[in-house]
């Protein structure tokens, strides 16, 4: 069975790989290179010698292009694996008539599944985690500078939940494909069912995956004219901050704090004062928790989807 | 007579459509059976359970004594050539073979072998390249190779042209006559199995309208002309299929095992198809005697 | 190979029964003597893409109306010849049946007449001798 699946599989299978590859052998030049701008730049002594920001923003200038692209590939694997190596499995099957043929051989529908979700599912999963594993490994000096990796749009672009993603997402094909029996449709709901999961996990699973901290504080007065930067005082690098509201004296909730030029409190810098910030956040000690979380929810989800394919089969 | 496949009210749903209802029949050992019906009648959802694709949604099916499902040394011992005979178009015809190989148990790799290269197949050819006759040949080989016990075929020569439907016919009967094997071929023309098969079941609306060995019901179903008859004056020993008649004339489809002794017929032989024709409007409710009546030619 | 079968399928008549009348015809004409052998079972079935149930049917019909004899692993033998005693009588018959189609055709009759009336007075005396 492991043979049928191979010798059917081996052309995509040849494709993804090959690309990870190349993609590797990039990654390993240019991680090197960027390790050894790290060390030249001297952010790690730059608190000491008060010139953090332009040479942060110098190092940050490095490789930009690639690292913006770099971080969506993440997510997207796991979502091409799903599409094209989940949702045809068995639908293409049942479309061209072929499982007339495999299922009447001396292998029980079983096995022949068994054959099929070992090979391509195995493949789907380790596909997205090299890739993470290439990607995190080659932007951990940015994050280390940035402080940014818990954050909504990078914490599932690196790590170990890529893992979860790439299963989840091919147990969803390989349901859609069983249950739609057509291969373009079941791509179709794969990819959107990709999406709502990503949804909803970023906005309701994982703010709530333990009791979010909450922290209140008044407002500082900014040295100079800078943005306002939320939790700025109130949180340390790397907490992921998920909301953050500013409320007046009386407690109402504001957007804008007008301060006209010629108003009194200028000249006593108190302009500020009554207004306090309220935030909820994650603390950053919990990023390695998170992962593990989310990974397992993933996980989870696509077992049960991967046995209920099973229950399908053997109708 | 032991059956190799025997169903008891057997039925198949599909949400609310009965695509096979109260379905009883037994299909004896060592023939070649033709599984005769017309588009709908459930051939292809019989021959489906059979191999255990559907389950029954009421009633039982029996193959070589057991339950088809997918036990796979059960399946080892039926053959299945499915209905426009699937192959991976991506794959060539060496790894149909291989694919047989790693699949089955009982694989017999030379008579495999030997089949492909007398049907001229290129190995490295893919099987999306073939022609409708070879890929039939292929499926076939894929089927016969695993040296099943009974072969069964759903529609396997529906869509080829006339010589690759005798080249395709003329491989299975080799099969038959080499490896014993018994098979059950459906087809909604009997025309097509007319040569090949020795037993008849005729399948209309999920049920048998007519069974038995081909000579058998040859020499019991004749076509009688004469003058204008009350069918009540028969002999009880016939069975009236279908009858026509005109102001002075009666063309009576019978059944009957004993000879016909009235002189006032004209006794007509009639072929296999004319008989399913016949049984198959006298289900569908049409005029009888339409049937009998086109295919009588001496 | 000493005798090809042919099949027609539209006759009504069971192909084993044509097999056995083919067999009978070729011994009656003189074509298949003693000692000859039939084809076999696989020769019959691909050049004819029939049944072998049914070569097998017709050839133990002719074994046991003693015109054959099955080697077992050799093949089917014929044992007998039929046309002897009656090949003689068939000049003088064909003869007379030649007069008498002259004679039809001089009386007005077409073709097609000749032919119903010809089967018509062989099935009557056929079925005359049978009751």
């Amino acid at each position: 069975m492991i043979w049928l699946t191979w010798r059917q599989f081996r052309t995509q299978a040849a494709v993804v790989f090959g690309a990870l590859a190349v993609l590797a052998l990039v990654l390993t030049v240019t991680g090197l290179h960027l390790r050894h701008l790290y060390d030249a730049s001297g952010i790690a002594t730059c608190t000491t010698r008060g010139d953090c920001d332009p040479v942060t923003s110098a190092f940050m200038s490095n490789y930009s292009l690639l690292r913006q692209l770099l971080g969506p590939t993440v997510l997207v694997l796991p979502a091409i694996t799903g599409i094209f190596w989940g949702a045809p499995l068995v639908a293409r099957e049942l479309e061209s008539g072929t499982y007339r043929l495999a299922w009447t051989q001396s292998v029980s529908r079983t096995r022949w599944l068994t054959g099929k979700l070992t090979v391509v599912g195995l493949a789907s999963i380790a596909a997205s985690g090299l890739l993470s594993l290439l990607v995190t490994w080659w932007s951990s000096p940015i994050d280390r500078v940035n402080a940014e990796r818990f954050k909504a749009d990078i914490f599932n672009e690196r790590g170990i939940t890529p893992i979860g993603y790439a299963a989840f997402a091919f147990a969803l094909g390989l349901v859609a494909g069983l249950l739609i029996r057509r291969t373009l449709p079941a791509m179709a709901t794969t990819l959107v069912g990709y999406i709502a999961a990503q949804v909803a996990v970023i906005n309701w699973i994982r703010p709530n995956l333990r009791a979010p901290l909450h922290a209140t504080g008044a407002l500082q007065p900014l040295p100079g004219a800078g943005a306002f930067k939320p939790g700025a005082q109130l949180t340390k690098p790397g907490d992921w901050i998920i909301s953050s509201h500013i409320l007046d004296a009386t407690g109402h909730a504001t957007n804008t704090i007008r301060i006209g030029p010629d108003a009194g409190c200028v000249t006593t810098r108190t302009c500020l004062a009554g207004y306090r910030e309220v935030l909820t956040y994650q603390p950053a000690g919990r990023y390695w928790p998170f992962q593990w979380y989310e990974t397992s929810i993933y996980l989870s989800v696509a077992l049960v989807l991967v046995g209920f394919t099973f229950w399908l089969i053997k109708r | 007579m032991t059956a190799v496949l025997q169903a008891r009210g057997l039925g198949k749903r599909y949400r609310r459509r009965w695509a096979l209802s109260e379905c009883t029949l037994a299909i004896p050992a060592g023939r070649v059976v033709g599984l005769v019906g017309p588009n709908g009648a459930g051939k292809t959802t019989l021959l489906h359970l059979a191999v255990g694709l559907l389950s029954p949604s009421a009633g039982a099916i029996e193959v070589l004594g057991g339950q088809p499902d997918s036990d796979p040394r059960h399946l080892g011992r039926v053959g299945f050539v499915a209905q426009e005979t699937p192959t991976y178009s991506a794959l060539t015809v060496a790894d149909h073979l291989r694919l047989g190989a790693h699949l089955n148990p009982g694989w017999d790799s030379q008579l495999a072998g030997s089949r492909i290269e007398q049907l001229g197949l290129d190995p490295a050819q893919r099987a999306g390249k073939l022609s409708g006759g070879q890929r039939a040949q292929l499926a076939l080989t894929l089927a016969i190779a695993k040296r099943p016990e009974l072969l069964l075929l759903d529609e396997p020569v529906a869509s080829l042209d006339p010589l690759a439907r005798r080249e395709f016919l003329q491989g299975l009967m080799e099969v038959v006559a080499e490896h014993g094997v018994s098979v059950v071929l459906s087809s909604h023309l009997v025309a097509d199995l007319e040569r090949v098969c020795d037993h008849l079941v005729i399948l209309v609306a999920s049920r048998v309208r007519l069974a038995g060995d081909v000579d058998d019901l040859l020499a019991s179903h004749h076509l009688l002309i004469g003058p204008r008859r009350d069918l009540a004056t028969l002999p009880d020993n016939q069975q009236v299929i279908s009858a026509r008649h005109t102001d002075r004339q009666s063309t009576l489809f019978i059944r009957t095992d004993a000879p016909i002794l009235d002189p006032s017929w004209t006794v007509e032989q009639v072929s296999l198809e004319d008989i399913v024709l016949a049984y198959m409007s006298q289900a569908a409710g049409t005029r009888p005697g339409r049937g009998p009546g086109l295919g009588v030619q001496r | 190979m000493v005798i090809e079968f042919h099949l027609n399928v539209r006759s009504g008549v069971s192909p084993y029964l044509q097999l056995v009348h083919q067999v009978r015809q070729a011994m009656r004409l003189g074509l298949v003597r003693e000692g000859d052998q039939l084809p076999t079972v696989k020769d019959v079935v691909s050049r004819l893409a029939i049944n072998p149930n049914t070569v097998l049917k017709a050839y133990r019909e002719l074994e046991h109306a003693g015109l054959v004899a099955a080697r077992p692993g050799v093949g089917t033998f014929v044992t007998t010849t039929l046309s002897d005693a009656s090949l003689a009588a068939h000049g003088p018959l064909r003869r007379d049946l030649q007069r008498w189609i002259a004679k039809a055709r001089q009386a007005g009759l077409d073709d097609e007449s000749i032919e119903a009336l010809f089967g018509d007075t062989f099935r009557s005396a056929t079925e005359a001798g049978v009751a």
